[in-house]
């Protein structure tokens, strides 16, 4: 399978890949590791006439203290943040779930800020960051915006992001974490979930994000609702699927992803540490 | 567009069209048909090889990403006629049947020897759960792998 032709242009700076953007409107798409946005080429379902490359951004590639966050470059790749001994101490439910997407082989390429701005429903960091409460930092013409990733996800495969922005950061703040799970439902090891939970618990913080239950990454909100309610997990997990619409495919029907997000949730909230 | 990479020690410029996909790049213009293309959408794992010393699916890389880059297929892993440990121990293991996944299961075996030179059984199959084999040889593929660890590790570069 070979994508239809394009022109290819790579950006020597996020400036340069903005003034490009600016340039090239709806046509162009941004290019960081290319393990979302080249199968979409590959298949066609995608076929962008410019393609701007930020993949060699290596002032995008960081993980740093920030004092009450740690910032993420958005050219960070997986293998970067599952790597990482300061994520695996600030924010070990990130370093755990990287290490668990797609192979290792797409952990050497993709990226975090990809995975963020492509909005796949059923990808795994969205559900994550979702969970830890981050926040994107997104570059334009006109400068910089903050978004709350909870409010970042429009529709499936849309986000709040202009034709001419660019995603540089993700903040993801410093919990004081007391327990926190990754729950991946596949029947391969390698697959996307069938469904998928990313909990959190921290002082003064509960957070769950669903994998695959819906045209967009989602918060469950009723779940961190009834636990701030003191409701136990079993309760909790019983409004899995409040404001979810997940879908039938080849791999489970509707009532079967509810079925597991309920399961699932019950489990996270259970191996985060709650009874 | 004119790119310039290294494949396998050798400094290589050649004029490529954007779309081109590396693993196309590497078979019909450098001829280096041991990269095998098994599924074409990055599951199988067939493909892979080594960009700057890190294992990639090159049916998921365009040619121009790779432009200065250092690149590894299989055919680069051996030293003249002297097997790679990890070629060596593929077939002392008979670490393959039909052979289609083989190169790529090789190159993503010597990534992950590179990364953890000591697994575990299970870090070997969890390390290599991008590459399929579907004569589902997999034993003694971890076999395989196992033995080059034994052997390599605390010399591993």
């Amino acid at each position: 399978m070979i994508p239809a032709a394009f022109d290819y242009v790579r950006a020597e700076s996020a400036d340069h890949a903005i003034a490009l953007l600016a340039e090239h409107g709806d046509e162009a798409k941004l290019l960081a590791g290319g393990h979302s946005l080249l199968p979409l080429m590959k298949l066609r379902l995608a076929s962008p006439t410019v393609l701007v490359d930020v993949g060699r951004l290596d002032d995008l590639r960081f993980i740093r203290d920030a004092g009450d966050h740690i910032a993420i470059g958005a050219l960070t790749r997986h293998r970067d943040l599952e790597t990482s001994e300061l994520l695996s101490s600030a924010a070990p439910l990130l370093h755990h779930a990287a290490g668990h997407v797609g192979d290792p082989q797409v952990r050497h390429r993709g990226t975090i800020g990809g995975s963020l701005a492509h909005a796949d429903p059923a990808s795994d960091l969205p559900a994550v960051v979702l969970a830890l409460g981050g926040t994107l930092v997104v570059q334009g013409p006109g400068g910089q915006r903050e978004i709350p990733i909870g409010e970042f996800y429009t529709g499936f495969l849309e986000a709040d992001l202009q034709p001419d922005e660019l995603l540089t950061e993700i903040r993801i703040p410093k919990l004081d974490t007391l327990g926190w799970s990754f729950q991946k439902f596949n029947r391969r090891a390698q697959d996307w979930a069938i469904v998928g939970v990313a909990a959190v618990r921290a002082e003064g913080h509960h957070g769950v994000g669903l994998v695959n239950m819906g045209s967009t990454p989602l918060h469950a909100g009723g779940v961190v609702e009834a636990l701030h309610a003191g409701a136990t997990a079993a309760q909790a997990a019983e409004r899995a699927n409040e404001g979810t619409e997940p879908q039938t495919d080849n791999n489970a029907t509707v009532e079967y992803r509810e079925h597991l997000a309920r399961v699932l949730v019950r489990r996270a909230l259970e191996e985060s540490g709650l009874s | 567009m004119k790119i310039t990479m290294t494949v396998n020690g050798v400094e290589r410029t050649d004029e490529v069209e954007p779309r081109t996909l590396l693993a196309h790049h590497l078979r019909e213009a450098l001829g280096l048909t041991g990269t095998n293309i098994g599924c074409d959408t990055s599951s199988c794992g067939a493909c892979t090889i080594h960009v700057d010393g890190q294992s990639v699916k090159s049916c998921t890389m365009l040619a121009v990403q790779a432009d200065g880059c250092a690149v590894t297929t299989i055919e680069g892993l051996a030293d003249g006629d002297t097997l790679h440990p990890m070629q060596r121990c593929f077939q002392q293991n008979h670490g393959l049947q039909c052979g289609y996944c083989t190169p790529g299961m090789v190159m993503a075996a010597v990534s992950l020897l590179d990364e953890n030179p000591n697994p575990t059984e299970r870090e070997v199959r969890l390390g290599l759960e991008g590459n399929l084999c579907r004569c589902t040889g997999y034993h003694n593929i971890v076999q395989s792998v196992l033995a080059c660890a034994a052997e390599t590790s605390g010399a591993a570069s």
